[in-house]
């Protein structure tokens, strides 16, 4: 059995906090850029412009690309030959979130839902965790701003509302959410599971490359056109009026119960932030 | 797109002239605030006390920056959605601050209390904390200390790009943008 010491784990976070808040990832840069030229209102156009100066700036200067880095929201995936050794892989992960966010001067936005009292160190994580076949830890952090979060939806449709009342459902999302979400936005799809398989669903789905397709091509039609359609909503970038309103749509479906169909949509910010590394 | 230069404190006559849509680059000085500074601000109030900061003809600028790196005097500071001050906004427009910096539509509580007071609500880049940041030029926490990040700050900013979002005779961009681009 492969032993990974707690210590290499916290190493690990620590830096992916550091990097996912400065360095935003390439697939985002490559949209917005193609958000840019394919945008038409004035206003969008300069916003994009700032948005894409905005992530060279982050870089030169080594500051975040926006203030509010979020909740660090964790994706572990354990080989089921791994085994972790020198004391608590939530603690190992909650140590490196906390040095992450101390030693990059990110904001500490985590507190007490009811007292508000912050906790000072922005833990505890969200850690969500999958066995898996092998012996490799792979680890994702995405750190999610509350903009964004916030104008997140959750619906049990009926069966009977089908294709087109989930459509109807993210569209209405996207329209409510409006500039709040800091468009151009990208949007986590789950449908299917139980109530909080979708939620999960649709988090998990935008930790993929963004724009990337599902694998399956019947859902990633969907995807485009859903994408086709949020983009027809007239919100733009900051919600100011234009034709990008979202980067990307990602869509995940697992199989659900005969009663049902969850449908959970979960707004993500131009930010799409996610950084990955295999122990 | 008409460029426009404006400063603090803010003249009445200067942002009567502009309209929704028109760009600005603020220079001056203006105080920050978000959800737990806007609260404490209207307990004060409730309880008869004065508020820590002037806010009279002042422009509040709703954000909770990164801490600042070491030689930096601040860290990412793009504007926080303003909705969530939707609640508070009005008791300060009608105390007499003048301008809102933030991102995102407001109540119509908001829009009438900004036509009442001829007041003005400036839209910053949302998420683009790291080019904003370059325009402030010096930070000072000025009350609500332990708040951390949500602490009130009075910043001096040079040129801080911002679009009128709903001008002080209640246009909102947010509504005009949407309709022109809507096919839905």
């Amino acid at each position: 059995m492969r032993q990974i010491h707690v210590d290499t784990i916290t190493k690990t976070v620590r830096d992916l906090c550091i990097d996912a808040c400065i360095d935003i990832g390439s697939d985002v840069e490559c949209l917005l850029n193609k958000a840019r030229d394919t945008e038409v209102s004035p206003f969008g156009q300069n916003i994009l412009d700032q948005l894409i100066e905005n992530i060279d700036i982050a870089r030169r200067e080594q500051i975040p690309i926006c203030q509010d880095t979020g909740m660090a929201v964790i994706f572990l995936e354990i080989g089921q030959d791994v085994h972790i050794i020198g004391g608590s892989l939530t603690e190992a992960i909650n140590e490196g979130v906390r040095q992450g966010y101390r030693d990059g001067y990110l904001r500490k936005s985590v507190l007490d839902p009811l007292t508000r009292i912050n906790t000072q160190d922005n833990t505890p994580a969200i850690i969500h965790t999958e066995i898996v076949p092998g012996n490799k830890l792979k680890i994702t952090i995405a750190p999610k701003g509350f903009g964004s979060e916030n104008m997140s939806a959750l619906k049990m449709l009926k069966p009977s509302d089908g294709i087109e009342g989930i459509k109807h459902f993210i569209i209405e999302t996207v329209k409510n959410a409006g500039a709040n979400p800091c468009p151009p936005i990208v949007l986590g799809v789950g449908i299917g599971g139980t109530m909080e398989k979708a939620a999960l669903l649709a988090k998990k789905s935008l930790i993929r490359e963004v724009g990337t397709p599902n694998s399956d091509p019947e859902i990633a039609k969907l995807e485009e056109e859903l994408l086709t359609l949020v983009n027809e909503t007239g919100v733009g970038p900051q919600g100011l009026g234009g034709i990008v309103t979202a980067l990307a749509v990602h869509v995940d479906t697992y199989p659900t119960h005969i009663a049902g169909l969850p449908v959970a949509v979960n707004v993500q910010c131009h930010a799409a932030r996610h950084k990955e590394a295999v122990l | 797109m008409s460029k426009v230069i404006i400063h603090t404190p803010i003249v009445q006559e200067e942002i009567d002239s502009l309209k929704a849509g028109d760009v600005v680059y603020l220079t001056g000085t203006i105080i920050t605030g978000r959800d737990a500074a806007h609260k404490r601000f209207v307990d004060l109030l409730d309880e008869g006390k004065e508020l820590p900061v002037e806010i009279e003809n002042q422009a509040i600028f709703y954000v909770g920056p990164t801490p600042p790196p070491p030689g930096k005097v601040i860290g990412a500071s793009g504007p926080t959605t303003s909705g969530r001050m939707d609640a508070y906004a009005p008791r300060l427009l009608d105390l007499g601050l003048k301008a809102m910096i933030g991102k995102g539509q407001r109540s119509k509580e908001v829009v009438d209390a900004i036509v009442r007071n001829k007041a003005i609500y400036f839209a910053a880049t949302g998420g683009a904390g790291a080019l904003l940041s370059q325009c402030i030029k010096s930070a000072k926490v000025m009350a609500f200390d332990d708040l951390g990040a949500e602490a009130v700050r009075v910043l001096e900013v040079e040129n801080m790009p911002l679009i009128v979002a709903i001008d002080t005779k209640g246009n909102d961009l947010y509504k005009l943008g949407r309709e022109k681009y809507s096919k839905l």
